[in-house]
């Protein structure tokens, strides 16, 4: 690793200028040139000079550098959201290269500080994450290398049950009962039901007894029915349950905890690929091409851009979608393109031509990168004219000629097909239902059924994981081939049950 | 650098030395993938961790280009998921199925090929080189000529600019010179012998077609000009060319001979063997018609092939009906031989193996 050179450091100290008078506002931001191994060690690490010991990096390390070394991909560059952001560069990039890459890193550094979704990070990960090394090195001496690494696999395996959403709530989850559940202790008419007596010689002829009895044990059942049950409410948070409830050795707690933080660490950035990869593409494009290049780099510059922006056939770009969504954003906030009257407009000709001169653009997309996250960000300001221009469609697979087809580029269905790919992470959404199923300590999972269906071989591979840490058998009610089921897993066998709605 | 105990581990596992129990989710990457274009998925192998996670073919997604609704998306495997690493910035690069054979033969350490013939054959060829001052008057170059008498007349101090009038005299003449390459001739002709009778299903035949892809791809690196013929057989044999190679399915018995018998014919008309290098290949599911034919076979391999022709293939693809008994065969009757490779392939997953085994002698 070795600092700038004098050359890029002057370019640094003009590109930061320009990028700080255009409203950017970051922390500092060091930069180190490396080589493409260090660079593909430390993409595979995510960005961190220092991880625990275990071989997903190993895998990632090799497919990074090998596909480099072929010539198939090659990673320009890397920015880490702590404070001081960290930024690598890699050595033997051209000069226009390095420098568009210090100006899109500006601008991801600008979003890292003042995107919302971000405010919960931990700006110190470096150290937290060379802290969670030494200890996993440390249970490794005293448990064996197999072990530990055996139950991190088993950690990874559901990693991404968390509650990616929960986090910004201040409320600390607790499963702490709420209510004393005591069914003893004598019910009030409304409670149990009972319809309203104004006339006291009615009362028995409006709720009889029997009726009485019978809601009564209605009552009974369902206090019963919830005592037996726990968490009261079902749990997003899977994994944190986990952590507090599965029998866990202490070593082992901890480690699920340090998977835990990790997982949260880097889930914003999932959240906000799209607008991320946007922003800092928007900045580049602008510093570069208003301030920075010189003519000679031009050509380059072009040529550099346009490859990043490439759009395959039937892949989506979440660097073109984000610069293309920011600059129309910009655009019609600043011709007026909105608010009620806008929307009301039918007429074609007059929404072409629709100028206010309102100005209010640049204002407006530091508003969006402010609050926003793919998924609203998304659903607002994903307009139909936006898609048509940027030919989108929705594509499927055919069973019949067994490959992938255009579907439909109705604008509705495009839309919705997005948002279910961005809301979590186009992940299925797994919560506790009950830890304490049938009464017997079993542990239920719900899926919340979307209409897709999960791969059967992985989702019985990961049940087994589950099982793994909860040490009883666990079970994960799913709809598959259109049939509500609940799989389970007891530690020898699997089996199968249709759930009769 | 701790990156490289992580990258050793992982190989390991790979390779099945630790945690088998891993093993079952290396998947091998594509081995050829889509060819169109020339473009091509290089294998890296990897492990996935399974998670609970949605069948990529249930989902589809949404992409962006052109087409009406009903054509395929061409390459399919849009991505439409966000993924959580950190800003990085991939570019993609097409490769080059000639830098594709060099990846192989790197992955693979596969030797050079050492022709034979090099020397025995020789091809002259002329090419022009450069300007000399001698030489015929159907070679002079009058440009050049001119040139130089241009260029006599302005040291001598002649030149009038206002009355141009250049005259070349004879030591001005230019003319092409050329030289007398000799350049040593490789000539290589690869047959391929597949069996098609009923036992030899689509998958095999995929393997087939895999396997000779890259086999190809590594020979014609080194021979320009690479011939290639195809022969199927069931009970009898024919010559086809490429697409009905991979595409027929015949049915019947088998009786490897009359394909032996036939790629002896075409070498024997067209592929004198001193001129040629010749790479006969024969793919099979192993079943023979009778003891008879296997003996033919043997007697053909033993009394002209293993003389002929550098090296005799045999790749035996296991389906659920051969019996695999010519593999066993050819191993009893030509124990230890340099000029014939025997290679099994269980699976798509040994091809690779399997083409060390065919290619990695260097001959």
């Amino acid at each position: 690793m070795a600092d700038l050179t004098p050359e890029l450091e002057k370019e640094r100290v003009k590109i930061c200028k320009v990028a700080k008078e255009q409203g950017l506002d970051f922390f500092e931001t060091v930069f180190e040139m490396v080589t493409y191994d260090q660079i593909s060690q430390f993409a595979a690490y995510g960005g961190f000079p220092v991880r625990y010991p275990h071989w997903k990096f190993g895998m990632e390390y090799e497919h990074l550098s090998k596909s480099y070394e072929y010539g198939l991909s090659k990673i320009y560059e890397m920015v880490i959201n702590t404070d001081p952001c960290y930024a690598y560069l890699m050595i033997g990039n051209s000069h226009m290269d390095q420098k568009l890459v210090m100006a899109h890193v500006y601008g991801h550094c600008d979003f890292f500080k003042n995107n919302f979704w971000f405010s919960k990070t931990n700006r110190k990960m470096m150290d937290q994450m060379a802290n969670h090394a030494t200890r996993v090195r440390r249970y490794m001496d005293l448990y064996g290398n197999d072990t530990v690494e055996n139950f991190i696999d088993v950690c990874l395996s559901v990693e991404n049950l968390i509650d990616r959403y929960g986090m910004y709530t201040d409320q600390q989850k607790t499963f702490i009962r709420t209510e004393s559940k005591d069914i003893q202790k004598p019910h009030t008419p409304e409670e149990l039901g009972l319809l309203k007596v104004n006339k006291s010689y009615m009362r028995d002829y409006i709720n009889p007894p029997d009726f009485i009895e019978s809601q009564k044990k209605k009552l009974q059942d369902k206090i019963l029915e919830k005592r037996n049950k726990f968490p009261e409410e079902p749990v997003k948070d899977v994994l944190n349950f986990l952590i507090h409830y599965a029998p866990l050795e202490e070593w082992q707690q901890d480690l699920l905890s340090m998977i835990r933080d990790e997982s949260c660490y880097f889930s914003p950035q999932g959240m906000t690929k799209t607008m991320n990869e946007g922003w800092a593409s928007y900045w580049h494009s602008k510093i570069m091409t208003e301030k920075i290049l010189n003519d000679s780099e031009i050509i380059d510059f072009a040529d550099h851009h346009s490859g990043t922006m490439a759009i395959q056939p039937g892949g989506y770009n979440p660097y073109k979608i984000g610069i293309e969504l920011f600059r129309d954003i910009e655009e019609r906030w600043n011709k007026g393109q909105f608010g009620r009257e806008w929307d009301e407009c039918d007429d074609v000709n007059a929404r072409k031509n629709w100028d206010l001169k309102s100005g209010k653009g640049k204002e407006k997309i530091f508003e969006v990168r402010a609050r926003y996250n793919d998924v609203n960000f998304i659903d607002e300001f994903l307009s139909e004219d936006f898609c048509v221009r940027n030919k989108f469609f929705v594509y499927k697979f055919n069973q019949k000629t067994n490959r992938f087809e255009i579907d439909t580029r109705d604008f509705k269905a495009i839309k919705a097909k997005l948002l279910f790919h961005m809301t979590n992470f186009g992940q299925p959404i797994i919560r506790v239902e009950n830890a304490n199923y049938e009464n017997k300590g079993e542990l239920l999972l719900q899926h919340l059924y979307e209409g897709v269906d999960m791969q059967p071989d992985f989702m019985s591979q990961t049940l087994q994981n589950v099982f793994k840490l909860w040490n009883r058998p666990v079970h994960l009610a799913t709809v598959m081939e259109e049939a509500p089921q609940i799989f389970s897993y007891d530690g020898k066998e699997f089996t199968t049950k249709k759930v009769v709605v | 650098m701790s990156i490289r105990e992580d990258h050793n581990r992982f190989r390991n596992i790979i390779k099945g030395r630790v945690k088998q129990d891993l093993r079952k989710f290396v998947s091998n990457g594509e081995m050829i993938g889509k060819r169109e274009n020339e473009f091509v998925k290089i294998p890296l192998p990897s492990i996935d961790i399974p998670t609970f996670r949605y069948g990529p073919k249930q989902q589809g997604g949404v992409g962006q280009g052109q087409g009406e609704a009903g054509e395929g998306t061409g390459d399919g495997s849009g991505q439409g998921q966000a993924g959580d690493n950190t800003g990085e910035h991939l570019m993609e690069v097409e490769l080059s199925v000639s830098e594709l054979a060099d990846i192989l033969g790197e992955k693979l350490e596969l030797p050079m090929i050492k022709p034979k013939g090099a020397q025995s054959i020789e091809a002259i060829k002329t090419k022009f080189t450069g300007l000399k001052t001698v030489g015929p008057d159907a070679l002079r170059q009058t440009k050049q000529t001119y040139k130089s008498a241009l260029r006599r007349a302005l040291i001598a101090g002649n030149y009038d600019v206002e009355d141009p009038n250049i005259i070349p005299i004879r030591r001005d003449y230019r003319y092409r010179s050329f030289k007398k390459i000799p350049q040593p001739q490789t000539r290589a002709v690869v047959i391929y012998m597949m069996d098609v009778s009923g036992s030899m299903g689509d998958e095999q035949k995929e393997i087939v077609r895999i396997e000779s892809f890259w086999i190809n791809a590594w020979l014609r690196k080194h021979y320009k000009g690479l011939e290639t013929r195809f022969i199927i057989h069931d009970a009898a044999a024919k010559e086809v060319d490429e697409n009905t190679f991979f595409r027929t399915s015949e049915s019947g018995g088998t009786l490897i001979s009359s394909a032996y018998k036939l790629c002896q014919e075409i070498i024997e008309k067209d592929y004198p063997p001193h001129e040629w290098n010749i790479y006969p290949f024969h793919f099979s599911d192993g079943d023979n018609w009778s003891h008879e034919d296997t003996k033919i076979c043997v007697d053909l391999l033993k009394n002209f092939f293993l003389n002929y022709v550098n090296v005799f293939s045999y790749g035996q693809v296991d389906s659920r009906y051969g019996s695999g008994q010519f593999l066993k065969d050819l191993q009893r009757e030509f124990p230890i031989d340099d000029r014939l490779t025997l290679s099994r392939i269980e699976n798509r997953d040994k091809i690779l193996d399997s083409i060390k085994d065919f290619l990695g002698q260097g001959k």
